[in-house]
This record gives structure tokens, sequence and C-alpha cells, in this order.
């Protein structure tokens, strides 16, 4: 074994620790959001000019960093908009906006940190039910209430946490339910007309699971034969073996229990390549982000892909609207390309203000009690009305597709619904 | 059934490929340098953006684009070499390279999120899409190009170091830095070359991977896990085991998806176990030179 001197094992340390100095810089330079504001209190008097602070855990970079910094977008275009109009109580908002890497460990962290050290006034909720649910829990432990707009699974609502203290206010549509204005859909189309058969593909998540296995259920109540039904791991080697057995099934309608874009062009991609073009092909996830999912899948590819979700850039409601303006303004592209997190993003300041307004602080007790008054809100996504456990029971579920070679995201589902247009049924063939 | 294994059989192997592709660099440098590269994920996933850019920007083929995307690989390769690693000496060395690599993915990762955002992209070309049918089976052409891209790989690094100078030199480093040393090989500028090397042969993967899956910055951290298990069974150092045991465990994984999409992920890593209990260097590892 050879030996070497003191100093080489001095010089290995130094230059390691350069090395993730440097690293920690670059993250630190791509994981904006954050303020330099110290924490503020909870307070109430009309003389109190102190900002607001706001502490949120995002997923930056990591599987959701699409996802996470889409919300940003939402929390700052909504702060932006707050302030501009004179703040909250006379207050200006600012948020701390932390990264949690995706990682449900690092999530609890940065609330601890936002909750004990940063002392922030109110807390705006993480992407995604994986990690609202550990972060909801840290909130509870220190009395706030947990406003969010991604976290929708049954899980979320009925963790030991929320069901003790009550603190998480999802302000989006409960996923459960969201595919059920397909399955009506397809129970309203002639029996000729009707898939006859159906492949449910799912990620092992606790978002994309529910809606797809309830809808699995409906629709086999419809006749609609299950040729398969398996549960993939979320984070897969390829999805091709997967979708190939899918494609081999020959199934009608394809139901897929996607989290993200990327699973949802690996199956794309295998279906084409397969030759295979399902009459019908809704996903969890994925054709609602926007220019997320075209510019990965294509835009002529895009056409008939259909996904379920409570808002869309065409809504037409005054307040989204302009936040649709607004966004447009700040950071280009057209509306087609808005990824509906910024809107969820949004709606969780929205309801946060209101609570503010309403309880006239920034009380967490005062808002979780305001927020359970069965009190309709008004967001850029509709109203807002929190059952026991923080669902939103007025939330409505729309179905949408991409239309006009992909340039176009409408809405098609419920028929019968304002702003709802023509769906395209069948399915386009893939165009490659 | 049978027709449900055999699709199984060609997927794993056409995506057993891909992976090839992506550990072989892994285990070049790990055969000469004795260093884990932790930063390979992310390297693929660079070299997938590589591509992105020549694609979108210059509207040049996916192959014809390695033409650029390898040369401009293995010089990245040499400088993270020469600036991170050509230094560490001593018992810590290993781990310390541990820690190095893994800022230098935090460094190239941060990079991309600046240029082009958490969005995913996937590469396209005509080919990437489309498919033969041969025997019943619907192969598409991007997998059988990889796959054939991967052979060609393998025979043109094994030329590299059994038909050339500079690999009788890689091959002495590997066996004996010391003694290489003291017969006169600039050993410090084969571990500069060889991880050069190994970077270039990455970009190769990010292409790959890339055209067969949409990406983002972070994308790589997924990789790395498997890309490690990899070359761990197919015996460390390996350039021919790293694509045996490429094609084994994504034949495997995608055999036991038929049944349990949920369960492939244990099989392979469970298979690799196995593999190791019965053959503790994997399926073409030497014994540890240095150790005697």
């Amino acid at each position: 074994m050879r030996s070497h001197p003191v100093w080489l094992s001095r010089h290995n340390l130094a230059l390691s620790a350069a090395a993730v100095l440097s690293a920690c810089l670059v993250a630190a330079c791509t994981s904006s959001g954050s303020s330099s504001t110290t924490g503020a209190t909870s307070t109430g008097s009309p003389t109190n000019t102190k900002p607001i602070l706001i502490g949120a855990s995002l997923s930056l970079t990591g599987d959701f960093s699409a996802d996470g910094q889409a919300f940003q977008k939402g929390y700052q275009l909504w702060a932006a908009d707050v302030n501009a109009n004179g703040g909250l109580l006379g207050r200006q908002v600012t948020l701390k906006i932390l990264n949690d890497n995706s990682s449900p460990t690092q999530v609890q962290t940065n609330y601890q940190t936002l909750f004990a050290s940063d002392k922030v006034d109110l807390a705006f909720g993480p992407f995604s039910s994986l990690l609202t649910t550990p972060s909801a829990s840290v909130a509870a432990r220190y009395g706030y209430a947990m406003i969010e707009g991604a976290g929708g699974a049954p899980s979320v609502f009925a963790s030991p946490a929320n069901q003790s203290a009550h603190n998480i206010f999802d302000v989006s549509l409960p996923i459960e339910d969201e595919l059920i204005p397909f399955v009506n859909w397809v129970a309203s189309l002639p029996p000729g007309q009707r898939p006859k058969t159906a492949a449910y593909p799912m990620a092992d998540d606790p978002f994309a699971d529910p809606p797809v296995q309830l809808a699995q259920t409906r629709l086999k109540a419809l006749g609609v034969k299950t040729v398969y039904s398996k549960i993939f791991p979320a984070e897969n080697a390829s999805y091709k073996p997967a979708a190939d057995q899918v494609a081999a099934t020959g199934a009608q309608a394809v139901v897929l229990g996607s989290t993200d874009v990327p699973t949802v062009a690996a199956f794309m991609q295998a279906f084409e390549q397969q030759h295979y073009n399902p009459k019908m092909f809704i996903c969890a996830a994925g054709p609602d982000q926007g220019a997320a999912f075209t510019s990965a899948v294509g835009k002529s590819n895009a056409t008939g892909m259909m996904v379920p979700n409570g808002w869309y850039p065409g809504y037409a409601n005054p307040a989204s609207q302009k936040m649709v303006q607004d966004y447009v303004a700040k950071y280009g592209g057209s509306p087609s390309d808005i990824n509906a997190d910024v809107a969820e993003g949004y709606s969780v300041g929205q309801v946060a203000a209101q609570a503010v307004i309403a309880t006239k602080g920034t009380d967490n007790a005062k808002i979780i009690t305001y927020l359970h008054s069965g009190v309709t809100l008004s967001t850029v996504q509709g109203p807002v009305r929190f059952d026991n456990f923080g669902k939103n029971s007025s939330a409505a579920a729309f179905t949408f597709q991409w239309q006009q070679q992909g340039t176009a995201y409408k809405q098609v589902l419920p028929v019968s619904t304002a702003g709802s247009v023509a769906i395209i049924n069948p399915k386009p063939n893939w165009t490659s | 059934m049978a027709r449900q294994i055999y699709q199984a059989i060609v997927d794993g192997i056409l995506v057993g490929g891909v992976y090839a592709l992506m550990a072989v660099g892994l285990t070049l440098i790990f055969g000469v340098l004795d260093i884990i590269n932790i930063a390979q994920g992310v390297l693929v996933i660079l070299g997938a953006y590589l591509s992105y850019t020549l694609s979108v920007r210059i509207h040049l083929d996916l192959f014809l684009g390695l033409l650029i995307t390898v040369p401009a690989m293995f010089v990245l390769g040499v400088v993270i070499q020469w600036a991170f690693i050509r230094r560490l000496r001593g018992r810590e060395r290993t781990s310390m390279t541990l820690l190095v690599t893994y800022a230098v993915a935090l460094i190239i990762e941060g990079i991309l999120y600046e240029i082009y955002g958490p969005n995913p992209k996937q590469l396209n070309a005509s080919y990437v899409q489309s498919s033969v049918h041969v025997f019943g089976f619907y192969l598409s052409y991007i997998y059988v190009y990889g796959f054939v891209l991967a052979l060609a790989l393998v025979a043109a690094i094994y030329a590299l170091l059994y038909r050339t100078g500079f690999g009788r030199s890689v091959r002495a480093t590997m066996q004996d830095e010391t003694a290489a040393r003291l017969i006169g090989i600039d050993v410090n500028r084969v571990a500069a070359l060889t991880f050069g090397v190994g970077v270039a042969v990455t970009a190769a993967g990010g292409m790959m991977f890339g055209a067969t899956n949409a990406f983002n910055p972070n994308s790589g951290y997924d990789l790395i896990s498997r890309l490690l298990a990899i070359i761990i069974l197919g015996g460390l150092g390996s350039i021919g085991g790293a694509l045996a045991a490429s094609v084994f465990m994504l034949t495997l994984e995608s055999l036991v998806t038929i049944w349990s999409p949920e369960w492939a992920i244990v099989v392979f890593y469970a298979a690799l176990v196995l593999v190791l209990l019965i053959r503790p260097t994997g399926f073409f590892g030497r014994q540890p030179v240095r150790a005697q």
C-alpha cells in the first residue's frame, strides 16, 4: 500500500470543496425565487407595514421541475399582481421559495426551515400529491394552513395529519373524479361507437392511479372490456416494453395514468412505432402542460390527445384572462403554451389573499377556520369551496383536447358545458 | 403469450443497446482510472442536448451530428479530468472522485437548466418514429440503428485498446499504474485521454437516449443507478461486459414487465445480486490486479 504526504489529502479535500462550492453556486443561480426578507409577525394591526412573507417549497429541479417552475411562475404572477394593487391589507407580499429537488424528504426540511427559522406568515403548497402529504404534516405541527394547488389525490386528504388538523386546502380539482366527464361521454355514445376494449397502464403514483382505476371500473360497467391494466414504476428504464404490450392488445381506448410529459411521450412514440393508433387516448397528466407537451411530442401528433383538468387558457373568466395576458406579456409565447400549473399556483395565492382580507391578518388558526366556514371563494380556475378535509367541492371537471394540428388546446367535455367545442373522435392517426 | 415473450425479448435487446451506449464510457473510465463517474448520467443528458441543439438549430441529422458532439464531448472529458480529477491522490481518492464527479454533475445540470429550462425535449428524425415489419414484429429504426451503433462503438474501443500504441498504454495502466510509470508511460496523459474517450462515447448514448425518451436536465439521475448496476454485472472495466450486461438486464426487465411491471425493477437489481453471489467479478470482470 502506498503512503502519501498529508498535504495531498488536504489538497484533495480543498479541491473537492472547491468543486462542490462551484456546484452550489451554479445551483443557487438556477434556483431563483427566494427573497432576502426576514421573518414577519402574524398581526393584523393596520399600522403593520412589514411585508407578508409567504413560504413555499417547489420542485425547481428534479423529476417535477417542469411543473415546479410553472407553479413558481403562478405564485410570482399572483404576488406581482397583488403588489401592483397595493398589497394585502396595505402590506406588500414577499415570496420565499425553496427548492426541494422533487424530494419528499427535502420538502419536509424546507417547510421546517420556513416555519422554524424564517417564521413565514403563510405557507403555499409544493407540487404533486407525493410531496404535499409530508409537507402538510409539517405545517400541521406548526399550526399553519397549507393552501396548495397540486395535491388532489385521495391519500392527501386522508393523511393522518390532515384528518386531525384539517389544515390542507386544495384549490384545484380533486383528481379522483377527473375522468368522470370522459366516462360519461363514452356512456353517451351509441353502443356501436363506444370503444369495445380499453387499456389502463398506470404509473405508481398517488396522483395517477385513483382516477384511472375509477374510470376502469365505470367503463367496465358500460361493457368496455379491460385488455390491459398494470401499474409500472414511476422511474422506468424504458417504457417501450410496457407500451409495446399495450399496442399488442389493440385496445380501442387507452387511459394512461401518467404523471408527466416524458411518460406520455414514450407511450406515444412506442405506439407510433408499432403502427398502433387507439381511437381514444386520454392521460391523467402531461398533455395539460402546454408547450412542454407539444414541443416533446410534436404538434401534429398532439392532435386528439385528451387530458382532464379544471382550467385551460381559453377559460372565459375575466381574472383568468387577465392572468393569461400577464403571463404572455411577461414570459412570451401564446396562451396555449401556458402550463395549467400556472393557474393552480395563481389560484393558491388568490385563496390566501381572500382569507387574509376576511380574517384581517395572517393568523393561521383564523384562516383555517375561515376556509372551513363554507365560504365560496373565486379563483382563475373558478369557484372554490372547501369540504371538511380541504377538498374543493365546487370544482368542476373538464376534459381538454389538443386540436388544430396541436396549436389549440380546447375544452371538449362535458359536451353541454359552456366553452366546450366538438370533440375530435376518433383520434387522428400519428403523423410524424 | 409466446408472441408477448418474443416481443419482450426483442425490446430488451434493442433497449439494451441504448443502455450499452450509455454504460460503455462509464466502465472504460472505471477500468483505467478506478473512478466511479457519478456525472455519467448527466453527461448522457448533455450529449442529448448537444444533439438536440444541432438538430434544431442547423437541422443536422442525429447520427451525422455525432461527428461534432463526440469530439466536443471528448474535449470536455479531457478538461474535466484535467481540472477536477487529475490532482486527486491518496487513500481518499475514490471517495473524493465520487464527490468531485457529483459536483461536476451539479454544475452541468445547473448550466443546462439555465440554457434549456425545465421543459422536456425529445430528438426527432424520420427514423425515430418509423419502424420496419420483420417476422411479424415492428422493429423501430432508431433502436435498430442504436444497437448497430453500440456494436460498432464496442468494436472501435476494442480496436483502440488492442490495436494501437495508446491502447497498450491504457491496458498497461489498467493492470498496474506504478509499473506503467516505470516503463515510461505517461500515465497522466493516458488518464486524460481515457476520460475523454469515455465521455466522448457517452455522446452517442446521449443521442440515443434523447431520441427514445423525452428528457430534461434532471433526467440523468434516474440513469446512474442502472448504469452502475450494468457495469458491475458486466465486470468493472469490461467494454464487452457492459454490452452483454445491458442486453441481459434490459431483456430480463422487459420479460418481467409482461407479468408485473412493478416487479421488473426489483428483478433487475435482484439479478445483479444473484450473479455477483455466483461470480463476484461480474460476467467478464478480471481479478483485481491492483490489490495483489
